[in-house]
């Protein structure tokens, strides 16, 4: 790695001087972006963006020559022709009840048939899987927001998900030629109540311990944005220091929301004080310690008990005081638990709630799982709860993961729904706007869309005992069967000698000509 | 210890939250007495304000008769609970901490205690499984609605709100119960709902910690023997093997973590004991165990299973195993079996003996068909399993109009029933014979034995293989009567012996064999009082909490001892 380095750098500083680049446009922009929310219950959620775009058609030209898109990624997008990739790496469970919607959904224009979609909800994130994300920063951890990117401050959060969006926008308006979009992502939620003592109060510094020093020099847009929905004119309720210089102001899921802006690349702001450490103090806590929930939120459980049969249950939560809305369910139920579909029951206000269209795609065993999609409509104010029995399958004694008495896994339920909001918003230019406006899509200015996961399951199955008594009974019957088995062959079986066969076809035929010729057979 | 996860006390314990335990204690028996019941808005307030998620849950649930011994009837409470979520853990597991409070306003300092965990463990940051803290109102009751209502399944009929909040799968549970600042011993109690026991893992880890910490920990209320070399030590051993036996035979739940068995969770009880001896702990040293086990609990990598689930203790750091227990109980069955063997041979002997003409059999002369035989049993199966039916059904049923006629209670009524149906089964073979002809009288009342020995054997087969203590006292005291019963010698002496070894007299003298063993011996009244009182309380632990034992006795053995006081009567 040591000798690495000088070589990167030595082929970053040769095109330099040469003055080529500076004569032709620069075709890749960066623009990097860190969004900073208090969240409803007193958590402090911080969400970096990383923007990289190239306006370069990877798949038709022969690219060779990469300037701040990775080489590595753009490499696996024209050799396999990807059209598009999102892959992410979450470790904790975002608490839409008490967080609110949460920030970093999938991109909503995608059809999940022509996805291909996988979760693993076993897999650990750790800090070997951020140094190579970081890695695809151009300007690593440098320089820029990334400075803030510190292992050992983000593993210590309640929540950290990372990452990687690669798709094709379009260029222009018309949509003649496409760009490459590559946004990396992370977002960590602070527990104030470990951080802060119990005060929500905070500080770049102390989330992060780490303060922001200097722009990239290569990110054409470098910002942080901090809501202070609740900041007034009299500034009584909060404080920020120091104090912003400008503020945006925008409809977010449904509400309207205030952010405080804090532009790197503007020189006053870090050259006053040589570094930025933007603080948060509530001069008076927030009047309503337990704000109402999201619309839409879900909980999702495995009832019964003993290990024969089981039931998963979905509760769906729609806190909406007068607007029903539709809500798509999307479960993915491994093969082992084998599902009952006639004990599919929806119900909400102890009525029968039929969906408006189903999709049901059996499973096969050891090949693919069971596939259920759902269209349901949620009344207002109302709790519908969507359970399905099961039986729990016996698998072979090979298929038992190591430690098989943790219990197997079932991965999270998928909700996508199009949530009334309460405030209209406009339709906005992705372009020019915030990146974070673009995580929150809207379809027209009464909606918004969220997609939510919910809890994955753990399910215990029923599981031999694999002791040391149990491998002995295992092997001592292997070797009993097999000794007994030949045994058995050689006492049951008659042996006598086979007589030589008549013939196939073809001699047959011939002795037929020979028998009508006189001659002996063959 | 066998499992791996847990496997050293390598915990550095930083509990020192005493003082502010205390305080919480002071609080909630205040505000407890204030309010008369469990006070469900300063305990949600206080569970917040210590960073947890809280919950409430109300239940409602009319006993089947008036809970003399509790003095309860129409139940309605709230339990409360706060979820502590571990840290980029997607609540897929949890543990529980609970204390059950009843009516009166004891356990106040355990809540206290649980409240100043709770606040210790939401300050760190190691947390790989949520742990939930649970306060239920109505003990054992609030306990088995909020797990009725967690597992989202119906098993008695009560009525309760569903939950908001869940965790996940249950790991393993510890259920709390301090009643003074100052604890001499801890006493665990492991034994469950219908004789289920938590893997010994568990136990030998509150073991460990209990050594670590110094504290002094008992079991069954009794001190550990130390010296086994001699004859006191495995006396006492024997005394407390004994104990644990009767207890687990009872088949109830002996703390609200039995509760816990049914659902795969593994759990025990902590009582805190305040006698007068002199070195006391205080709340600091509890904490300390509890942060201690919860922290190894939070290191399983799978559930509890690397030891045993089915074991008996003569000591704390002693254990029976079911490979060295089993066999006794096998015998005791291979006798029933033998003897149906023998009766079988007798009547195949006669059967035989018959045919070639004139020779008389072993004993009297019997008739060929078998067919006699078997249309003998058909009235006294049919008349025995009803009065079982009876005995299980009318008491509760029928409590009401007996409330009416006689001047009794709904509970006295119902036990009084109870025994009016036991004692009026031993009138049944006089009345029986009148329905049976009686062509071939010695055969077939062997016949019946034949019949009653098998089903015997089928029954105590089973019970000794999910609950061997009961199993076995039920098989050590009637197996050797039922092999014994004849229509022949001295009939008044089997007689007596049949009904001393009766299902309701084995509960009888198991009280007095209990009483005596905790060294607190019963006079005959008070035996009574205490028979009768336990009658009631299976009765209504059938009913609340699905205890087994009650349907066992009634739908199951006692029909069967009916039918060997049958065969003694046979005409």
């Amino acid at each position: 790695m040591a000798a690495a380095m000088p070589l990167a750098l030595f082929v970053l500083l040769l095109p330099g001087p040469g003055g080529w680049c500076l004569a032709e446009p620069q075709r890749d922009s960066l623009r990097e972006e860190l969004v900073i929310t208090p969240l409803p219950s007193g958590d402090v959620a911080a969400t970096f963006q990383f923007r990289t775009r190239w306006d370069s058609e990877l798949q038709r030209e022969g690219v060779s020559h990469y300037r701040l898109f990775p080489k590595a990624l753009g490499q696996l997008i024209a050799k396999y022709s990807l059209r598009e990739l999102h892959l992410s790496f979450t470790q904790g469970f975002w608490r839409t009840r008490y967080w609110g919607p949460p920030f970093l959904q999938a991109p909503s224009d995608t059809d999940h048939y022509f996805l291909r979609y996988a979760v693993l909800p076993r897999e650990v994130v750790c800090t070997e899987n951020l140094t190579p994300w970081k890695k695809l920063l151009p300007c690593s951890s440098k320089a820029g927001l990334s400075v803030l990117l510190k292992a050992d401050r983000l593993f210590h959060t309640s929540y950290h998900s990372q990452a990687v969006h690669i798709r094709p926008v379009c260029r222009n308006a018309r949509c003649t030629s496409i760009s490459w979009e590559l946004r990396q992502t992370l977002s960590v939620v602070f527990d104030a109540f470990i951080t802060g003592q119990g005060k929500k109060d905070w500080s770049l510094f102390r989330m992060f311990s780490r303060t922001l020093t200097e722009p990239c020099p290569l990110a054409s847009e470098s910002r942080v944005y901090v809501d202070i929905t609740n900041y007034n004119q009299d500034n009584e309720t909060l404080e920020v220091n120091p104090a912003p210089t400008t503020t945006y102001q925008d409809v977010i899921l449904g509400t309207r929301k205030t952010y405080a802006v804090y532009d790197l690349l503007d020189t006053a702001m870090i050259h006053n004080s040589r570094n930025l450490n933007i603080q948060l103090k509530w001069k008076r806590p927030p009047e309503n310690e337990f704000p109402p929930g999201p619309f839409l939120h879900a909980q999702r459980y495995v009832s019964g008990y003993g290990l024969q049969k089981g039931e998963l249950s979905t509760l769906l939560y729609n806190t909406h005081p007068y607007r029903a809305f539709p809500v798509l369910l999307l479960d993915t139920v491994p093969w082992y638990l084998r599902l009952y579909v006639h004990t599919l029951t929806i119900t909400s206000k102890g009525k029968d709630n039929k969906p408006s269209y189903i999709h049901y795609q059996p499973a096969q065993d050891r090949l693919q799982p069971h596939l259920l999609e759902m269209l349901i409509q949620l009344p207002a104010n109302s709790v519908t709860k969507v359970s399905i029995q099961f039986e729990r399958a016996l698998l072979k004694w090979t298929e038992y993961t190591p430690d098989p008495n943790h219990g197997f896994y079932v991965s999270p339920s998928v909700l996508s729904a199009l949530v009334p909001s309460m405030v209209a918003a406009k339709p906005v230019d992705w372009e020019e706007s915030p990146l974070f406006n673009s995580l929150f899509p809207v379809s027209d200015g009464s909606n918004y869309f969220v997609r939510l996961y919910t809890e994955p399951l753990l399910v215990n199955l029923p599981t031999p005992d694999f002791s040391m008594p149990y491998n002995v009974i295992c092997l001592t019957c292997t070797v009993v069967a097999v000794c007994y088995g030949s045994f058995y062959n050689l006492l049951t079986r008659t042996f006598h000698i086979e007589e030589p066969r008549t013939g196939g076809l073809a001699k047959r035929l011939a002795n037929f000509i020979r028998r009508i010729r006189g001659v002996p057979p063959l | 210890m066998s499992e791996n996860a847990m496997g050293s006390t390598m915990v550095e314990e930083q509990f020192a939250g005493g003082d502010r335990a205390r305080a919480l204690a002071r609080d909630f028996a205040a505000h407890r007495r204030k309010s008369g019941a469990l006070p469900v808005a300063w305990l949600e307030r206080t569970m917040r304000s210590v960073g947890l998620e809280v919950y409430t849950q109300s239940f409602s649930r009319k006993l089947p008769f008036p809970d003399e011994t509790h003095e309860r009837y129409m139940v309605s409470g709230t339990n409360v609970y706060g979820i502590l979520r571990a840290p980029r853990a997607a609540s897929t597991e949890s543990l529980v901490l609970t204390v059950p409070c009843g009516s009166d306003s004891t356990n106040s300092q355990a809540v206290g205690l649980l409240l100043a965990l709770a606040a210790h463990f939401r300050g760190q940051i190691y947390w790989a499984k949520d742990i939930i803290f649970l306060v239920t109102e109505h003990d054992l009751l609030g306990t088995e609605a909020w797990l009725e209502a967690y597992h989202d399944v119906n098993v008695t009929g009560m009525q309760s709100s569903p939950l908001q909040g869940r965790a996940g799968a249950i790991q393993a549970a510890v259920a709390l119960e301090l009643s003074s600042d100052m604890v001499t011993s801890l006493d665990v109690a492991v034994e469950g709902l219908n004789g289920q026991l938590p893997n010994l893992d568990l136990l030998n880890l509150f073991q460990t910690f209990c050594q670590k910490g110094g504290l002094l920990c008992t079991l069954q209320g009794k001190l550990q023997p130390q010296d086994w070399t001699s004859l006191d030590g495995p006396l006492q051993g024997l005394q407390m093997l004994l104990l644990m036996v009767l207890r687990q035979a009872s088949g109830r739940p002996h703390g609200s973590h039995g509760l816990f068995l049914r659902y795969r969770v593994e759990a025990l009880t902590l009582r805190g004991i305040n006698s007068f001896r002199q070195y006391k702990y205080d709340l600091v040293a509890v904490g300390k165990a509890l942060e201690g086990m919860f922290r190894k609990l939070n290191h399983l990598l799978e559930r509890l299973h690397q030891s045993f689930f089915l074991y008996l203790l003569p000591a704390l750091s002693r254990f029976v195993s079911i490979g060295l227990y089993m066999p006794a109980a096998g015998f005791l069955l291979l006798v029933l079996g033998l003897k149906a063997l023998e009766l079988w041979m007798q009547l195949h002997e006669a059967g035989v003996g018959l045919e070639p003409g004139g020779s008389p059999g072993p004993s009297v002369p019997l008739p060929p068909a078998q067919g006699v035989g078997l249309a003998s049993l058909v009235a006294p199966l049919l008349i025995s399993q009803a009065m079982g039916l009876a005995l299980y059904v009318l008491p509760v049923l029928g409590q009401h109009v007996a409330a009416q006629h006689f001047p009794v209670a709904e509970a006295e009524a119902v036990v009084l029933t109870l025994l009016a149906i036991y004692a009026a089964g031993l009138a049944l073979p006089h009345n029986t014979h009148r329905v049976v002809s009686t062509q071939a009288p010695d055969r077939g009342w062997m016949v019946l034995k034949l019949v009653a020995l098998i089903y015997l054997a089928l029954q105590l087969g089973c019970i000794v293989l999910t609950n061997f203590s009961l199993g076995f006292l039920l098989a050590a005291t009637m197996v050797p009567t039922a092999a014994l019963a004849k229509p022949h010698g001295s009939r008044t002496l089997y007689a007596v012996l049949l009904v001393l070894t009766s299902p309701a007299a084995t509960l009888f003298g198991s009280l007095f064999l209990w009483r005596e063993l905790q060294e607190a011996p019963l006079s005959l009244a008070e035996g009574w009082q205490l028979f009768l009182a336990a009658l009631a309380q299976g009765v209504l632990e059938h009913h609340t909490y699905g205890a087994l034992l009650f349907p066992l006795l009634s739908l199951g053995l006692y029909p069967c001892w009916l039918l060997f006081w049958n065969v003694l009567f046979w005409k």
